[in-house]
């Protein structure tokens, strides 16, 4: 025992320092800074790039990083529909250079009550959606992710409804902190993290960043999300980070930052309530969780 | 063989908690040790559980009787991994938390069945002596069927706690449930092999 609560302590000691190149992949260029990131210390690459909640590869977080080694993530086409007024494909190369890519360092909260500050790379997702052309009567946008038993084997299983769906209200999209996102630590979104495109709604839980979308639909009424549909009791549509409302099997009250020994208290939306309090403004946040 | 085996099956007993302060001291809990730890505990006591369970139908199925002497120890492995799992829980989770605590086990379903587990394994693992063998007699062997439902309880507290994928507490369920349905057969064909037997004095069964 004694023995044990050593090794705990040293296992939590690892060396932590902010990871620049530690993913081998290819280095973005002309990455601008923003005023949305936060000071905190930076999760280690190691650790976003082997700890992912990606259950098209596996339900193990440990797995992913070698399952999705081989994902092609070219040729890749975002589809575009729904009520836009024009239908289209996008390639991927062409979505990427529609505004310069931003580093924004976000904290990344996950509904299991854990959490890492990740240097993403992209645009506001609005810059997309502007180029879309969705019409006025689109109050949501929905996001779809890749499916394909080949090379997602996670999928083989029913443990979601394939494919994997999100959804965002209108004003969400809208707001500047949501991320389009493909890259991380100054390089390529490695595939485990969701390449080649993902968003990033850092003010809520992270299973509502849609990751390897391929379709970006806009719809009239409130799409279903994957989770919500699994267990409807346990996650809703909006699943906003909010320490005062308990997920029914744990209490979202404190989360462990990975790399971290003691718990730190839970931020309402996060810590990013200046950006999007207004959003949900005479909402009641316990009823629409 | 028979002098050897039990110093060497304690030793193989240890290994999973040796395992993870080896990891442990080089850096390989991987990005969340806490959790590693939690999961790998909880693991090992529902294995340690099952494995208990085991000694009876196998040693009965091989004619092996010896390995009745074993049972014990795999017993009290399934206790020391299940106060390792409680303790994590306790230290590493809720800091002692009393409150919190509290509230966790009344609110969360999950919860509340993994302390019942526990819970059941404490006068089992206290009465293991062989003191308080001899000195309860026959309701020893009734007070340790605790372990059915400890071992469900177990399982329980596994199938509520996952998100979405149910394939592992499920193996579980299924190695649990050939388990005690070996009892329920063994207890059937004991019952209709033997017609003198009256209700009452049991078939000699070695349970658990």
């Amino acid at each position: 025992m004694a023995g044990a609560g050593a090794a705990i302590g040293l296992g939590l000691k690892r060396t932590i320092s902010p990871s620049t190149t530690a993913l081998a992949a290819n280095k973005i260029d002309g990455i601008k800074k923003s005023s949305f990131s936060t000071s905190e210390t930076i999760t280690p690459a190691k650790d976003v790039t082997h700890y992912n909640n990606y259950y098209e590869f596996s339900t193990e977080k440990t797995e992913p990083a070698e399952l999705a080694k081989n994902f092609r993530t070219r040729p890749w086409k975002v589809k575009i529909d729904g009520l836009v007024e024009k239908k289209q494909e996008l390639d991927i190369d062409s979505i990427l250079k529609m505004a310069p890519p931003e580093e924004r360092i976000y904290r990344h909260r996950c509904v299991e009550g854990w959490s890492i500050v990740v240097p993403w790379i992209g645009f506001s997702l609005s810059e997309l959606i502007k180029r879309a052309n969705p019409t006025s009567k689109a109050k949501y946008v929905e996001f779809t992710t890749l499916f394909d038993l080949n090379q997602m084997p996670g999928q083989r299983r029913q443990v979601l409804d394939w494919p994997y769906v999100e959804g965002l209200r209108m004003d969400e999209a809208m707001n500047p902190l949501a991320l389009l996102c493909f890259g991380m630590y100054g390089e390529d979104l490695p595939n485990q993290d969701g390449a080649p495109l993902r968003i990033v709604l850092p003010w809520k839980y992270g299973f509502k960043s849609a990751k390897a979308i391929v379709r970006i639909r806009f719809v009239e009424k409130e799409p279903m999300n994957s989770w919500k549909l699994s267990a409807p009791n346990e996650y809703g549509f909006y699943a906003n980070v909010n320490p005062n409302v308990d997920h029914p099997r744990w209490s979202q009250a404190k989360e462990r930052r990975l790399g971290e020994f003691l718990k730190r208290p839970t931020l309402m939306f996060n810590g990013y309530g200046d950006q999007v309090a207004s959003l949900y403004s005479g909402m009641d946040l316990k009823k629409n969780y | 063989m028979h002098r050897y085996f039990k110093p060497v099956l304690f030793v193989a007993c240890l290994v999973p908690v040796a395992r993870l302060a080896w990891l442990g001291f080089h850096g390989g809990l991987g990005a969340n040790p806490i959790e590693f730890i939690t999961h790998s505990t909880g693991d090992w006591t529902l294995i340690f559980l099952l494995v208990t369970l085991l000694v009876t139908p196998l040693r009965k199925l091989t004619r092996q009787y010896w390995l009745i002497s074993f049972r014990r120890m795999l017993g009290l492995f399934a206790f020391f991994y299940g106060f390792l799992h409680l303790m994590t829980y306790v230290w590493l989770d809720k800091f002692f938390d009393v409150h919190e605590m509290l509230h966790d086990i009344a609110k969360r379903r999950f919860i509340t069945m993994g302390m019942t587990a526990f819970t059941l394994m404490l006068p089992l693992a206290l009465t293991s002596t062989k003191w308080a063998i001899r000195k309860l007699g026959r309701r020893w062997q009734a007070l340790h069927r605790l372990i059915y439902c400890s071992a469900a309880a177990g399982v329980i507290h596994y199938i509520w706690l996952v998100k979405a994928d149910l394939k592992k507490p499920l193996e579980y369920a299924a190695v649990l449930g050939m388990l005690l349905m070996y009892r329920v057969v063994a207890w059937l064909v004991a019952r209709r092999g033997s017609p003198n037997t009256v209700k009452g004095a049991a078939p000699q069964l070695t349970v658990p």
